[in-house]
């Protein structure tokens, strides 16, 4: 199969085999404009298999969201057809607004404007436990 | 400017000092009595909770301050639809330092968040109590003079007992304690606790149904009730509610030391024969409830 290479853009490598489509709907790609290629299950030397997004634009792009998703994937910057940055993710320490508490005892249960903040409790387990009542992150 | 959302936000050193400051304080009352002259506390009660309110009123009055606040929701603006940090900004502007009770859990974390004064956590739902705690702490203290070397057994709802979770936590952070957890099978330690906290610190912990079995090695039972509020369902609280009832009987195989603790109010879970028996330590609980919090508030309001 072949996919033009792209001139100025993002390539979001080594992600988990399946979790494209995920990846996709979080970082909103389905907004843009320019050309989004996204490629499932290709061969992959260290995952047996693995999915790429490429993105044929420049974006800022939300890493912690991206960390907490899949920490595995590499994040390629692409400028005049060059690589020109490569960035591996870690767990982020907080994560804001991407997930919503479900403890119907918690205070952001009541009121809907306070941000929804879970912070990494457990690095190794990749633990995430809400800011206020601690109930852990599903 | 710092609050106590947390007991887990002191150090043992800062738990220490309290309860120094607390033995103090009963030692020389008098030498406190104009300690916090022309401060004010605001008592924010979003649920009623009388024992603790009251407490920390007493707490603020013993050292020469004044009280201000609500005891239930619906005396606030809360009920007209305010937010939590809408509330103590304002109250900012009237007190030197809250004590806030509401029944969402990390409500009093988003109040301390938006005050300019300390804020104390006064218990949110079944999540948080640290005055509970540091007042379970002091009775351990000033009963056995030493928080180390000891077996606690805890008795009845440790699945939504806050209570229980928090003394297990503060206590597992001092030498050579160990804990036998008695409880009906439903109403268990959750795991987590276990494995983040016992199970970690290699803390040495029984588990079982039968209290009498575990009774002859205790330095502190510490009772607690099944609260109604924390069930959902009213059946599942109906079938557990009497699942454990102290009797002077259940005491025959116990040390002549015990200290029989419980953060109060009880239902029927500590029959009241028990009250005369030396072992009772549950009133004067509520009495030191009352002193570790004036030092809370002294150290909080930063008065020497």
């Amino acid at each position: 199969m072949h996919i033009d290479s792209i001139r100025n853009g993002i390539v979001l490598d080594h992600i988990q085999a399946g979790k494209a489509m995920e990846i996709y709907r979080f970082l909103g790609l389905d907004a843009l404009d320019c050309s989004v290629a996204i490629i499932k299950n290709a061969p992959s030397k260290k995952q047996g298999k693995k999915d790429i997004i490429k993105i044929d634009s420049e974006m800022a792009l939300d890493l912690n969201i991206l960390g907490f998703i899949d920490p595995q994937i590499t994040v390629n910057v692409i400028k005049d057809g060059a690589l020109v940055e490569k960035k591996h993710l870690t767990l982020p320490r907080q994560i804001r607004d991407v997930l919503k508490c479900k403890n119907p005892r918690c205070i952001t249960s009541v009121e809907q404007e306070l941000p929804h903040i879970f912070v990494l409790t457990d690095e190794k387990k990749a633990v995430y436990r809400c800011l206020y009542c601690e109930t852990k992150a599903e | 400017m710092r609050s106590l959302i947390d007991i887990q936000e002191l150090s043992v050193e800062e738990i220490d000092a309290l309860i120094e400051k607390a033995n103090d304080i009963i030692a020389h009352p008098e030498a406190y009595r104009e300690k916090c002259r022309y401060k004010k506390l605001a008592t924010l009660f979003f649920e009623p909770s009388t024992r603790t309110r009251l407490s920390f009123e007493a707490a603020m009055y013993e050292l020469g301050g004044q009280v201000l606040g609500f005891s239930e929701a619906q005396s606030s603006s809360a009920a007209k639809g305010e937010s939590v940090s809408d509330t103590v900004r304002v109250v900012s502007g009237y007190a030197d330092i809250i004590a806030m009770r509401h029944p969402k859990e990390g409500a009093p974390l988003v109040a301390s968040r938006a005050a300019t004064v300390p804020v104390i956590n006064a218990g949110d739902g079944g999540h948080l109590h640290p005055t509970q705690t540091l007042t379970d702490l002091l009775t351990i203290s000033r009963e056995k003079g030493r928080l180390s070397d000891l077996t606690i057994g805890v008795c009845g709802d440790l699945k939504f007992g806050r209570t229980v979770h928090s003394l297990i936590a503060a206590m597992a952070r001092y030498q050579n304690v160990r804990f036998a957890l008695v409880s009906p099978e439903e109403l268990k330690l959750p795991s987590y606790i276990k494995k983040e906290i016992l199970q970690q610190k290699g803390i040495e912990y029984v588990q079982t149904t039968d209290l009498s079995s575990v009774m002859p090695s205790l330095d502190i039972l510490y009772m607690t009730r099944v609260q109604r509020e924390r069930f959902f369902n009213e059946e599942d609280y109906l079938r557990l509610k009497d699942s454990y009832i102290l009797t002077p009987e259940k005491l025959q195989n116990a040390k002549a030391d015990l200290s029989i603790l419980h953060p109060l109010p009880r239902v029927n879970e500590i029959s009241t024969a028990i009250d005369a028996d030396p072992r009772a330590c549950y009133f004067k609980q509520a009495q030191y409830g009352k002193f570790i919090r004036m030092a809370l508030i002294l150290k909080l309001l930063e008065v020497e």
